[in-house]
């Protein structure tokens, strides 16, 4: 089963601005490794046609998991405002 | 201001058993909770011991274990899997001792458990605000004096910080360090569901009981950690919980999320959830740094509970976050009354949350514990010896053109090709750090 497939059983109250928010240059001219493009257990980083990192927040499990393996600092997170961001109804 | 005697940050197991504490005491608490409800923002691989609702809320326990209210199943059966190349050994504890009346674990599911929790606070006078982010803590000249809201400020004598595993505000605050990916491990899982009947064939249980498997080897790939299933009432929790210093070491782009699918292939599990339809899918980080990465828990004006205090523990063969939540939670509510009994809500009239914490099993067996975080980092434990003890133990089934096998000779030779090394003695000679 793809995470997307997985991803759209979960319930997300879309807040209208990213909690996540990529410093591009960071990753373009400091990061080597890019752990974010594979440690993210919702699959959510890509780098563009253009090699400019981009992050799909919108399905963020919110694990902090980015966050954590970020050495050089390039992600401003918060969490979701108030009632925004997933909800488990189980789990 | 707006003022309260007591804010909790976070609306998890740890901030609703200090706010259950301080509420039954009369205290005025508010706590803010960012999802929905209490538990939307929460992660249990699933199980909840249950000592710690026996010893510190024994009548929260008897109404639960009497009305069933925010259990799945009694664990019966525990379950070990070492999985190796091509052939896996369980060790199955099967014991009536585990069972009714006073079963010691239950499979949860948080968003059933804190919901629960977060009525019982409700009932006894406490508020819970929810879809209330805490952005910010308040301090004035060293001392937390509250907390941010978006707009709204709100004062407390204490706060007491239960805002889970990432720390952001306690750390923003300088209080403690970020979470650092040497001390973090990666946990997720699906949620799949199956009828009850199905589940109690599939695990051989009694109707109503459950069963708790853990898998240690290919699941992770030879890194720390392991593969999990709890059996819910009508679900399973399969779950995989990886070293993040680990997993984004490794140099070959495998993602995460692949360890799960591939978990779910293995032919020791995939006949366990055939037919099942994933209905949530999950992950949060762990705490794994043990004792030593402790941050300080108390200070002027707040106390640290749960996992914003790094208070989880990986033992092997059992895994514990949530009763070390409720635990440090009830800790956190009398430390607070002690406090608030001298009139003094500085980091010396808070220190005796420390002892409390010590007098009960959250700091003790976190000592006890003290050397599991780098004995767990041996890889041998996850590539090496599951496979090492399914190739001895198919010699000794094994009836080959010669007949059956010695098994006195078979077993001394396969102990010795698999365990007589010099590593192998040395991690075994570095096992007696656990007693």
């Amino acid at each position: 089963m793809k995470v997307d497939a997985k991803l759209g059983t979960d319930v997300f109250k879309l807040d209208t601005e990213p909690h996540i928010v990529v410093d591009t240059e960071i990753c373009r001219t400091v990061c080597v490794t890019r752990p974010c493009l594979y440690v993210c257990p919702a699959d959510l980083f890509e780098l563009d046609d253009t090699g400019k990192m981009t992050v799909n927040w919108e399905g963020c499990l919110e694990c902090g998991t980015c966050l954590i393996c970020c050495d050089d600092r390039a992600l401003t997170w918060r969490y979701p405002r108030g009632g925004m961001g997933v909800q488990y109804r189980m789990s | 201001m707006e003022k309260v005697d007591c804010i909790v940050v976070g609306g998890g197991l740890a901030g609703l058993s200090a706010a259950y504490g301080l509420a039954s005491a009369g205290v005025e608490v508010m706590v803010l909770e960012r999802g929905n409800y209490a538990g939307a923002k929460n992660v249990t691989g699933g199980r909840l011991y249950t000592s710690v609702l026996r010893d510190v809320y024994p009548e929260l326990w008897e109404e639960a274990r009497d009305d069933g209210g925010p259990f799945e199943r009694p664990v019966t059966r525990e379950l070990i899997t070492l999985l190796g190349d091509g052939a896996a050994t369980t060790l199955e504890l099967a014991s009536e001792r585990f069972s009714a009346p006073s079963p010691q674990s239950y499979t949860v599911q948080r968003a059933r458990l804190d919901r629960w929790l977060a009525d019982k606070v409700t009932a006894k006078g406490g508020l819970i605000v929810c879809d209330m982010k805490a952005d910010e803590l308040l301090l004035e000249g060293g001392r937390v004096v509250g907390v941010r809201a978006g707009e709204d400020e709100v004062g407390a004598d204490v706060t007491v910080i239960a805002e889970g595993v990432l720390g952001l505000l306690a750390s923003g605050a300088g209080l403690r360090e970020p979470p650092r990916a040497a001390d973090q491990a990666l946990g997720f899982k699906e949620v799949i569901e199956l009828p009850a009947g199905t589940i109690e064939e599939r695990f051989h249980l009694n109707e109503g009981e459950g069963a708790a498997q853990l898998f240690m080897g290919r699941v992770t790939r030879g890194m720390t950690g392991g593969g999990f299933l709890y059996t819910n009432k009508d679900s399973l929790a399969l779950g995989v919980v990886v070293s993040l210093e680990q997993m984004r070491g490794r140099g070959d782009e495998l993602e995460s999320w692949r360890l799960l699918d591939e978990f779910r292939e293995l032919p020791q599990v995939a006949p366990l959830v055939r037919g099942g339809e994933v209905a949530e899918y999950s992950a949060h980080a762990v705490a794994e740094g043990g004792v030593d990465k402790l941050p300080r828990l108390y200070g002027n004006g707040y106390l640290l509970a749960g996992e914003a205090g790094g208070l989880s523990l990986n033992a092997l063969l059992t895994v514990r976050g949530m009763d070390f939540a409720l635990a440090s939670g009830r800790q956190a509510a009398r430390a607070v009354l002690a406090a608030r009994a001298r009139g003094d809500h500085s980091a010396a009239g808070l220190s005796v949350y420390e002892r409390f914490l010590r007098e009960t099993f959250v700091l003790r067996d976190l000592e006890a514990y003290r050397d599991v975080p780098s004995l767990i980092e041996n890889r041998r434990l996850f590539d090496q010896y599951p496979d090492a003890v399914a190739r001895l133990l198919e010699d000794l089934f094994t009836v080959g053109p010669d007949g059956a096998p010695s098994l006195l000779k078979t077993g001394a030779r396969g102990a010795r090709r698999e365990f007589l090394r010099i590593d192998t003695l040395r991690d075994l000679w570095s096992l007696r750090k656990l007693w």
